[in-house]
C-alpha cells in the first residue's frame, strides 16, 4: 500500500478536505496546498475560518473573497521550497451569497428587494447550510475561471457531513416544490394550480405562524423567484462539480472515537452520493516510537542522566502516551478496514500548534513523503 | 426541587437552563455530561439534551443501547438524556397549538408544508430552541412530561449556537403579531434572564478554540444582552515537569541511545511544551474574561466511559 500522495492526486484539480471539527482540517488543507505548490502547481486554498495565526502566516489579514498570492519571500524565509504558486483566501460566506444574488438577479430592484428582506438576512448569515453552499459555489466559480491547476477546499466545521454534500440540492429541491409555486403564483391562479387541499394547509399555517411572518416569507420567496432560474443552474453545476472525475474528497480524521465514527459515516455518504473518495489522512497520531522498546530497559538507560525519581516520572508519562498510541493504532486499523483504499497518510502529533510556514512545510513533507503508507 | 437541593448546587447549576457551546471537537458533549452528573448529584432533576442526531452522551453514560429520538431516558437516578430533532419538535408544536388533531396531521403530512418548513431559514433553530424551552418549563406542555429542575443543552458549535439563541427574537420581530411573535418573545425573555439561563463556552487550551470562546464572550452581550456565564477549558495538560527538569530531559537526549528511552524523553519534552502552551491559553481566558476558566484535565484514556465522566465531574466541581 506504499504510495506517494502526489501520484494519487495526479489529474485531480479539486481536493475537498472533509472531516469532523477539531481534527486539524485547516492545517491539513494548507499543508496539502503547499505540497502541491512545492511541486510546481499553481494552487489556491480556500479556508473557511482559519486560526488567526495561520491566516497571518499565509499573509491573510482579513476576510476577502478572492484568493491572494502568498508572497514567495515568506516561503523563502521559512526555508520552504516552492516551485509553483500558493494562493489563499478566507471565505466570507455572507459576501459570497450576496455576490451570487447580485449576479443572478435580473434587475437592481429585485436585488435590493432580496437584500432588504429580513428572512434573507437570516439565511445568508448564520443559518446552517448557507456556509456550505457558499463554499461549494465559490469553488465552482474558481474552477470555472480556470486560473488554477488545483483547488484545495477546507470544508466548514459542520456537525453534519450531509449539510455539505446536500447543500447544492437542498435549496433547489425546495425552490422547485409546490409551496413555492403556490406562493409565487398570482392569488386567483394559486388555488386552481394547487387545489383546495394546499389552500387549507396555508390557512392553517397562517393561523399557527401569524400572518405577517408568512407575508415576509412569501415576499422573500417572491423576490428570490427573480433569481430562481440562475440559482437552479448554479446549484446543478455545483452539484455536478462534486461528482466530477477531477474532484476528490480527502477525509481527515484524528484517532479519537468520534472523528473516526464520523469519517466512516462520511465515507458511506460519499458512496451513496456517488462522490469520489480520494484517501484518508489521520492527523494527530501519537508518535510510533512510543510503541517501541521495553519500559524496564528504558528506565535503566534514563536512571543515570536523570536520577531515579525523574526517570520514573518520564517513564510514567511515556506509558500514559503509549496507551493513547495503542488506541491510535487500533483506530487506524479500523479506519483502513472501513474506508479501504486508495491511501492512508499518518501525520504525527506536533508538540506545538502548527501555524507558521516552516511547520506547515514539515506537515506538507510528511503528507507527500514517498514512503507514506 | 427542594430548597436544600438548591443550596447544595453551585451557582451555575441552580439555573433552569444551561447552553453548552464551543468550537467543534473541544468536548462540549463531555462537559455537558459532567455538568449533568454534578447537578444530579446535588439533587437536581436534570436533563441533558443533545441537539440533533448524535447519541454520544448516551453512549458515554449508558452504553450502546440507542434510545428512540425524542424519548427522555433516565441514565442514572435524577439524570435524564434526550435528543432534540427539529421535525419531531415541529410535530409536537403543531399538535400542541392546533385545537384539532386532524389539522395538525394535515400539516404534518402535507408535502407543501414540509418543503416550506425545510426551506424557511432559521425555522429549524427556532423549533429546536422552542423544544428546549418546553423541556425547561415548570409546567410541561408535553402530555405526561415531568418537569426538570435543570436542562443542560449540548448546543451546536459557537457560530450556529448563536443562531439558535437568536432565533426566537428574530421570528418574533419578523412576525410582529400572532402566536409565533408572542411565543418568540416569551422564549427570548427566558433565554436572556440570567437567573434562569446561562451560556457556557467550552474550549481546549489551543489558540483557535480559545479565540472562539472569547468571541462568544464579546458577542453575547452585544447580540443577546447577556453575559457569558463561564468558560470551561477542557483537556488541559498537567504540569508534569518543571523548566529545570525539562532542561535535564533535553540534555539527556544527547547521552541516551536506547530507543525506548529516547522515545520517552521525546514524549516528556513534547508534553512539557504542550503544557506550557496550555498555560498561555488559560492566561488568555483569564485576561479577557477577568476570571480564571473552569478547567478539566486531559485524560490519558483511550475512550471516555461512565467512570471517566464521574471523575471529570469531580474535577469540574472544584473549579466551577
Amino acid at each position: 500500500m506504499s504510495v506517494a500522495v502526489a501520484t494519487k492526486l495526479r489529474g485531480k484539480r479539486i481536493c475537498i478536505c472533509a472531516g469532523s471539527g477539531g481534527v486539524g482540517k485547516t492545517t491539513i488543507s494548507a499543508a496539502l496546498a503547499i505540497g502541491l505548490a512545492a511541486r510546481g502547481a499553481r494552487v489556491a486554498v480556500v479556508t473557511i475560518d482559519p486560526a488567526r495565526r495561520l491566516a497571518q502566516s499565509l499573509g491573510l489579514a482579513e476576510l476577502g473573497n478572492e484568493p491572494r498570492l502568498v508572497d514567495p519571500a515568506r516561503f523563502a524565509a521559512a526555508g520552504v521550497q516552492i516551485d509553483g504558486e500558493l494562493w489563499a483566501m478566507m471565505l466570507d460566506p455572507k459576501q459570497t451569497f450576496d455576490e451570487m444574488v447580485a449576479r443572478l438577479a435580473p434587475d437592481a430592484s429585485t436585488r435590493e428587494e432580496v437584500f432588504q428582506n429580513r428572512i434573507y438576512q437570516q439565511l445568508s448569515n448564520a443559518v446552517a447550510g448557507s456556509q456550505e453552499f457558499s463554499a461549494v459555489a465559490k469553488l465552482h466559480e474558481l474552477h470555472r475561471d480556470g486560473q488554477f491547476d488545483a483547488l484545495v477546499l477546507d470544508t466548514p466545521p459542520s456537525r453534519n457531513a450531509l449539510d455539505f454534500l446536500e447543500a447544492p440540492t437542498r435549496l433547489t429541491s425546495f425552490l422547485e416544490g409546490r409551496a413555492v409555486r403556490l406562493l409565487l403564483a398570482p392569488p386567483g391562479l394559486a388555488s386552481k394550480v394547487v387545489g383546495r387541499g394546499t389552500g387549507l394547509v396555508f390557512s392553517v399555517l397562517r393561523r399557527v405562524t401569524g400572518v405577517d411572518l408568512l407575508t415576509d416569507i412569501s415576499a422573500f420567496l417572491r423576490a428570490l423567484g427573480g433569481v430562481l432560474e440562475g440559482f437552479r443552474e448554479q446549484a446543478n453545476a455545483v452539484g455536478g462539480l462534486l461528482r466530477d472525475r477531477e474532484t476528490t474528497f480527502l477525509i481527515v480524521s484524528s484517532p479519537e472515537r468520534e472523528p473516526v465514527e464520523e469519517a466512516i459515516f462520511f465515507r458511506d455518504q460519499l458512496r451513496r452520493h456517488d462522490m469520489p473518495f480520494g484517501g484518508l489522512i489521520v492527523n494527530r497520531v501519537q508518535p510510533a516510537e512510543l510503541l517501541l522498546g521495553d519500559p524496564a530497559r528504558a528506565r535503566g538507560a534514563l536512571a543515570v542522566p536523570l536520577g531515579d525519581r525523574l526517570a520514573e516520572r518520564v517513564i510514567a508519562n511515556a506509558s500514559d502516551l503509549r496507551s493513547l498510541a495503542e488506541r491510535d493504532r487500533a483506530s487506524i486499523e479500523r479506519l483502513q478496514r472501513e474506508l479501504g483504499e486508495p491511501f492512508t497518510v499518518l501525520i504525527e502529533e506536533q508538540a506545538a500548534d502548527v501555524y507558521d510556514l516552516a511547520s506547515l512545510g514539515q506537515v506538507a513533507g510528511a503528507l507527500f513523503a514517498e514512503d507514506a503508507a | 426541587m427542594t430548597p436544600s437541593a438548591a443550596d447544595r448546587a453551585p451557582g451555575v447549576l441552580a439555573k433552569r437552563l444551561l447552553f453548552v457551546t464551543g468550537k467543534g471537537g473541544v468536548g462540549k458533549t463531555t462537559v455537558a455530561a459532567a455538568l449533568g452528573v454534578l447537578a444530579a448529584r446535588a439533587g437536581r432533576r436534570t436533563l441533558v439534551a443533545e441537539v440533533a442526531r448524535r447519541q454520544d452522551v448516551s453512549r458515554t453514560l449508558a452504553g450502546e443501547h440507542a434510545p428512540e429520538m425524542g424519548a427522555e431516558i433516565e441514565l442514572a437516578p435524577g439524570l435524564f438524556w434526550t435528543t432534540i430533532e427539529p421535525q419531531g419538535a415541529m410535530e409536537e408544536y403543531l399538535t400542541d397549538q392546533l385545537p384539532v388533531r386532524a389539522l395538525a396531521d394535515l400539516l404534518i403530512h402535507s408535502r407543501a408544508f414540509t418543503y416550506f418548513a425545510a426551506a424557511t431559514p432559521g425555522l429549524r433553530e427556532l423549533l429546536t430552541v422552542g423544544k428546549v424551552w418546553e423541556l425547561s418549563q415548570p409546567q410541561r406542555r408535553t402530555p405526561g412530561g415531568q418537569p426538570y429542575d435543570l436542562v443542560v443543552v449540548d448546543a451546536p458549535a459557537t457560530g450556529h449556537g448563536m443562531a439558535y439563541l437568536a432565533a426566537p427574537r428574530t421570528f418574533a420581530d419578523a412576525a410582529r403579531v400572532g402566536p409565533i411573535a408572542r411565543q418568540g418573545r416569551i422564549i427570548h425573555q427566558m433565554l436572556t434572564d440570567p437567573r434562569r439561563t446561562g451560556v457556557i463556552a467550552v474550549s481546549t487550551p489551543d489558540d483557535m478554540p480559545v479565540s472562539e470562546a472569547l468571541i462568544l464572550h464579546r458577542e453575547l452581550p452585544r447580540q443577546m444582552g447577556i453575559e457569558l456565564e463561564r468558560v470551561v477549558v477542557n483537556a488541559v495538560q498537567p504540569r508534569r515537569f518543571s523548566p529545570k527538569e525539562a532542561r535535564a530531559i533535553r540534555a539527556a537526549r544527547d547521552e541516551v541511545s536506547e530507543r525506548g528511552a529516547r522515545a520517552a524523553l521525546n514524549a516528556a519534552l513534547s508534553q512539557h511544551l504542550r503544557s506550557t502552551a496550555n498555560r498561555r491559553g488559560l492566561e488568555r481566558v483569564r485576561r479577557a474574561t477577568g476570571r480564571p476558566a473552569a478547567t478539566l484535565p486531559v485524560l490519558f484514556e483511550p475512550t471516555l466511559g461512565k467512570a471517566e465522566i464521574e471523575l471529570l465531574a469531580d474535577r469540574l466541581e472544584r473549579t466551577l
